[in-house]
């Protein structure tokens, strides 16, 4: 039984492999997370009969009633979730993996009286439940800031003097406590509740600091977390392919943290441990120039009559759900052989990718979608630029600006275009909270309003041309 | 013989642990940005193996306590697994390329 069961793993490990891989490409991306989800319920249907496995038919009727749950609830939420909320989703079910590892090693404890285990592996089970236990929790309150739920709201709140020293004292009392009930093979149940709890309140008091703005980074964090953490109970377990895909996600999840937080021109440590207020230091350049609005239609002319338009869409974009209208727009200038494409910041929307997938939801095909490496040059041959409910990542001052909280971060060279249009509910100031440079530029047209209507006038004004 | 057999024991999750750790990396490092957060769930999915281990778990619980716990983890694992899957399969479904080589 032992070797089938070894097989079926070994199998499993090969399919995720081979599905992460596919995932990689966008043609055979759907296929991938299919070849994965075989894997996944080969290695679940074997399960039920592991050796390991040695209680009566009391605990099988639990794992099917729990299977049943959770799965049907994570089912019916990941049907219900709108494109836009799918980051706080993703938040959510990886605390829950956390969760699990970090009960997988409570259990492991539990019964270390009976079934005494090494040093080595109570090390590892203790490790993983911990950081199981911080990806759990600070998944949650990922979640709760994401959801934007009232108790979340006020990152300030949450913000003390001496925080970090109360964090590290908090993490620091969790390992002590955990090396202790290693090292003693305790099973001693106050011990071990003590331990988690103090785990769980570091993984909260770790992400309500930060603002929702650096979530995605937080979220990515925590994902490689509960690989690493499910890595560590799958030594303990013996179990192969809880090891290898734990830790493929572990290093996979730690590079896609760096990235993104790369694309942000910020470090870990600073997303981590400061906050945006705290960034940027002396007046910031202040902004000359009047704004000049526009109206819909004679945006609609200025683009049709253009050769080249490149779009540069923002979270905005996605709250005000206009993708569709820009996209039925954007079908119009094709129509009249504009040139069309579609520029993406790294951290445009909520998370590197997200906005990707809320054009592709609209149906624009992904070729005609750029990142801001390859179409950086392309600005200045573009007759317009049209910005849709983005502001920091098309602020020039990010490049010239040294007082500005956001000089450094790599920015789209939207002002680089012949004409610039951008659509905006109003005049206030971006996510960060700065001026914007680019809006005041002499060739740069204001289009108020929300971006669905304003997508609407454009449609009709495109239109009325004939 | 018996010694060397004990090295390979000993050294061979070593082994697994470095060669998983460059895979992760590897695969990442080809992805395109668009596809970020897609793949961020599809990780998401993939370490909801942990249900496999939260099943064994639950499976040596004896006393009402470690069984609790292990319903608890089994839960939450399940939820992983297929919360990760159908959020992930959503996203994917919807890259298409203006050609209509859809796959």
């Amino acid at each position: 039984m032992g070797y089938a069961i070894e097989t079926i793993y070994f199998l499993t490990a090969v399919l995720f492999i081979v599905g992460l891989q596919r995932m990689s490409h966008p043609t055979t991306a759907r296929s991938g997370i299919v070849w994965a989800g075989y894997g996944m319920v080969l290695a679940t249907v074997v399960s039920f009969v592991h050796p390991q496995i040695q209680a009566g038919p009391g605990n099988y009727a639990l794992m099917v009633i729990a299977i049943a749950i959770g799965g049907a609830i994570a089912w019916w939420g990941a049907k219900k979730v709108a494109m836009t909320a799918m980051p706080q989703m993703i938040a959510i079910y990886n605390g829950m993996g956390g969760g699990a590892a970090a009960a997988i090693a409570a259990v492991e404890l539990l019964k270390v009286h009976a079934h005494p285990l090494p040093i080595s592996t109570l090390i590892m089970a203790v490790a993983g439940a911990l950081i199981g236990a911080v990806a759990f929790s600070g998944s949650v309150v990922a979640f709760g800031k994401l959801q934007e739920l009232k108790f979340f709201k006020d990152d300030a709140k949450f913000r003390f003097t001496g925080q970090q020293k109360v964090n590290a004292a908090v993490f620091a009392a969790a390992v002590v406590l955990g090396l202790v009930i290693a090292l003693t093979h305790s099973s001693n149940g106050a011990l071990i509740t003590v331990f988690f709890l103090l785990a769980l309140a570091f993984g909260a008091m770790m992400a309500l600091p930060i603002g929702g703005a650096d979530m995605p980074v937080v979220i990515s964090l925590f994902n490689a977390f509960t690989g690493l953490a499910v890595a560590l109970e799958g030594f303990v377990l013996g179990n192969s392919a809880m090891i290898i895909a734990g830790i493929i996600v572990g290093s996979s999840g730690t590079l896609l943290t760096l990235m993104m937080a790369k694309a942000m021109n910020r470090s870990v440590a600073n997303v981590l441990f400061s906050n945006w207020a705290a960034l940027g230091s002396g007046e910031a350049q202040a902004v000359t120039g009047s704004l000049k609005p526009m109206e819909p239609p004679d945006a609609a002319i200025q683009m049709a009559y253009a050769s080249k338009v490149i779009i540069v869409p923002g979270y905005g974009m996605a709250v005000a759900q206009a993708q569709h209208k820009i996209w039925e727009m954007c079908k119009l200038l094709i129509e009249r052989d504009v040139t069309v494409k579609f520029a993406i910041h790294p951290v445009a929307g909520r998370m590197p990718g997200h906005m990707n997938v809320l054009l592709a939801e609209a149906g624009v095909p992904y070729d005609l979608i750029f990142d801001m490496d390859e179409i950086n040059e392309e600005f200045s041959t573009a007759d317009v630029a049209l910005v849709i409910g983005a502001n920091d990542v098309v602020n020039p001052a990010a490049r010239t600006d040294k007082a500005s909280p956001i000089y450094g971060m790599p920015i789209l060279n939207v002002d680089h275009a012949k004409n610039v249009q951008v659509i905006k509910r109003g005049k206030g100031v971006g996510f960060a909270g700065i001026e914007n440079a680019l809006f005041f530029a002499d060739n740069t047209r204001m289009v108020y309003g929300d971006a669905q209507k304003v997508a609407a006038g454009m449609i009709q004004g495109i239109k009325d041309l004939g | 013989m018996e010694v060397m057999k004990q090295v390979v024991e000993f050294f061979s999750p070593i082994y697994i642990l470095m060669l998983a750790g460059f895979l992760g990396y590897e695969i990442i490092s080809k992805v395109p940005v668009i596809l970020h957060t897609p793949l961020m769930s599809g990780t998401n999915f993939v370490h909801g193996i942990v249900l496999v281990g939260a099943m064994v778990a639950l499976g040596q619980a004896v006393t009402p306590l470690e069984q609790a716990i292990g319903f608890l983890a089994v839960l939450l694992g399940a939820g992983n697994a297929v919360g990760g899957y159908f959020v992930t399969e959503r996203m994917l479904e919807m890259f298409k390329s203006s050609k209509g080589q859809e796959k």
